[in-house]
């Protein structure tokens, strides 16, 4: 499967990784490589096989009771944020 | 495959363009906070509110190498939701990561269900524009993340971000585009907080955004497929709903009358301004890259954990409703105003118990709501408790007061907070049931009034004054029946 130029930026902009102009030629075909590479597994029949979506088998979703034992420690969340202020995250301007 | 256009508008709900009557197609999406003490995947507060980023634990922060781990409680809420709305459960269901950047959601997606909600097909019941039922179908519900919230105008070059929302557990509730007007659309909602309240999933606290909807619109000349519609985020009232419906419905209908066309888009309403806009630029919309969340294992129900919740449901809106138009012989219109949310049911089943249960609703509906309308003051903070409106009831049951001055003595229980007996011998209000006092005011009438004792013979009709007068003349404590006896004695008719 070949991945145009198109594609490489849009894929980079949707994943906000700046590629520079003079890097999509070669982004391309390194793509189209490792998808092409990854498409020999279509050759394994997987007709009545559901989906794997996880190693782990047999295992129940482990889960939590509601009871709040986390949090109330804004220091520690902000401790390596780029810019903080009043408890707050401090980020540019983002309108919609 | 679902049939998707399942009603026609009807011709009144019709919107009149300039060429055409045009339909307009509403489905909603309703994201209902689940009313629980800590969030969907870790174990900080959801509390509405708190210092900024107070609620927040370094999993809701996307810290690297946190997991999450889901909280029991919003899972059954979800169940207990979906048999509210009828719903098929699903026994098996995912969580996907529906990838998308803004500075609110640090994880760079937001842990939701996609493929496999956990809740499947259901219905809801609402009473349409012309009273007639209506089936709204929903479509699905599924758990999902919440958001954080960012602030843009403390720094003109800066965005603020508070995370204590990120994390909260939202169940989603999507309805089929089953409804045709604003008011539909707002029927629906309203039904949907009365079931959540009633089941207890979600507080319904729209202030505190506890349930916002964003509201899908489309238009259509009637007998046409359905249009393009365009989705409005975040709408969170049902009156902004309504504006925001025919803002959008209008616009739309402008745009195709002229040759245009509609582009699905993402709009948002604005309250101040009553208008749509548009929200996102179509390129990167909707992109969201879906997959299956690799740190959260398949969520996977037993069957008697699904049974013993449906074992606990309390009695829903509609079947109160029903219940009250058969057991106390309410008319369809009290019967959905005492349904509607638990306190009120509550309220007036305390009052009507063992007394005339359409007394206590005409008092419950009319003068003690109305009264709180007034002062602006929920039931729950009512200065008159069910257990005294009730001993109100009784008094006029029983003779010690008339019609009249229980609305008095109504009035001064609001004032006060005390009980009616009380009032009534604090003020001497007791009827006055001597026929020896009404017979004095009576012949003292007679003697003032010789034109209208003529009169009243003549027109039988006039004795009304003389009851009005007679009853006045007793400071409005004279029992109307006794009144009227003595009068046709003593005026001869």
């Amino acid at each position: 499967m070949a991945i145009d130029e198109t594609t490489v930026r849009k894929v980079a902009r949707l994943a906000r990784i700046a590629l520079p102009e003079a890097r999509v030629p070669a982004m391309a075909k390194e793509i189209s490589g490792i998808l092409s590479w990854i498409e020999q597994l279509n050759e394994v029949d997987v007709e009545g096989v559901e989906p794997m979506t996880s190693a782990v088998e047999g295992a129940a979703l482990p889960m939590r009771q509601d009871v709040v034992t986390d949090g109330d420690n804004p220091q520690r969340v902000l401790a390596n944020a780029p810019k903080a202020e009043d408890g707050f995250f401090v980020v540019p301007k983002v309108v919609e | 495959m679902t049939a998707l256009d399942i009603r026609a508008a009807r011709p009144d709900q019709r919107v009149r363009g300039g060429a055409s009557d045009w339909e307009i197609i509403i489905g909603l999406e309703v994201h209902a906070q689940v009313s629980s003490q800590a969030k969907l995947f870790s174990g900080a507060s959801a509390a509405y509110g708190g210092e900024p980023n107070a609620h927040v634990s370094l999993v809701d922060a996307a810290m690297p190498g946190m997991l999450p781990v889901i909280n029991k409680y919003c899972v059954e809420q979800a169940i207990r939701t979906g048999l509210g709305l009828k719903a098929q459960i699903n026994e098996v269901s995912r969580f996907d990561r529906k990838n998308y950047f803004y500075p609110d959601l640090p994880q760079g997606y937001q842990i939701s269900q996609y493929q496999h909600p956990i809740v499947g097909e259901g219905e809801v019941e609402i009473d349409g524009d012309d009273g007639e039922p209506i089936i709204v179908r929903i479509e699905r519900l599924h758990l999902e993340q919440d958001a954080g919230k960012s602030i843009h105008d403390l720094s003109p070059k800066e965005t603020f971000v508070d995370l204590n929302r990120a994390g909260v557990a939202l169940m989603e509730i999507v309805s089929r585009p089953d409804m045709r007007s604003s008011k539909e659309a707002g029927a629906y909602f309203n039904k949907l907080r009365s079931i959540l309240r009633a089941l207890g999933t979600c507080d319904g606290n729209m202030e505190e955004g506890s349930m916002r909807a964003d509201v899908n619109v489309s238009v259509r000349r009637p007998g046409e497929p359905f249009g393009t519609r365009c989705e409005i985020k975040n709408v969170n009232s049902v009156r902004f709903m309504a504006q925001a419906i025919e803002y959008e419905a209008r616009r739309q209908i402008d745009v195709l009358e002229s040759g245009g066309r509609i582009d699905q888009e993402t709009r948002l309403f604005d309250p101040d301004k009553g208008e749509t806009r548009t929200m996102r630029s179509k390129e990167d919309a909707h992109d969201y890259r879906y997959f299956p969340d690799p740190d959260l294992l398949p969520l996977v129900l037993e069957p008697h954990w699904i049974e013993d919740v449906r074992a606990t449901l309390p009695e829903l809106p509609d079947e109160k409703k029903k219940r009250f138009m058969s057991a106390y012989s309410l008319s369809a219109y009290d019967a959905g105003v005492l349904s509607g949310d638990t306190a009120s049911a509550t309220y007036f089943e305390t009052v009507a118990k063992g007394r005339d249960a359409k007394l206590a609703a005409n008092w419950v509906t009319q003068e003690l709501f109305g009264a709180l309308n007034k002062m602006g003051v929920d039931l729950a903070d009512s200065p008159v408790s069910a257990a005294h409106l009730g001993a109100l009831i009784d008094l006029i049951a029983d003779g010690t007061i008339n019609g009249k001055i229980a609305k008095d003595v109504f009035a001064k229980m609001l004032e006060s907070g005390d009980a009616p007996g009380v009032i009534v011998e604090r003020e001497g209000l007791r009827q006055v049931t001597d026929t020896g006092a009404i017979e004095k005011a009576i012949d003292d009438l007679i003697a003032a009034n010789p034109d209208k004792v003529a009169e009243v013979k003549e027109k039988p009709k006039a004795l009304g004054w003389w009851v009005g007068q007679t009853i006045k003349a007793t400071g409005g404590k004279a029992n109307p029946q006794i009144v009227n006896q003595i009068l046709k004695e003593k005026l001869g008719i």
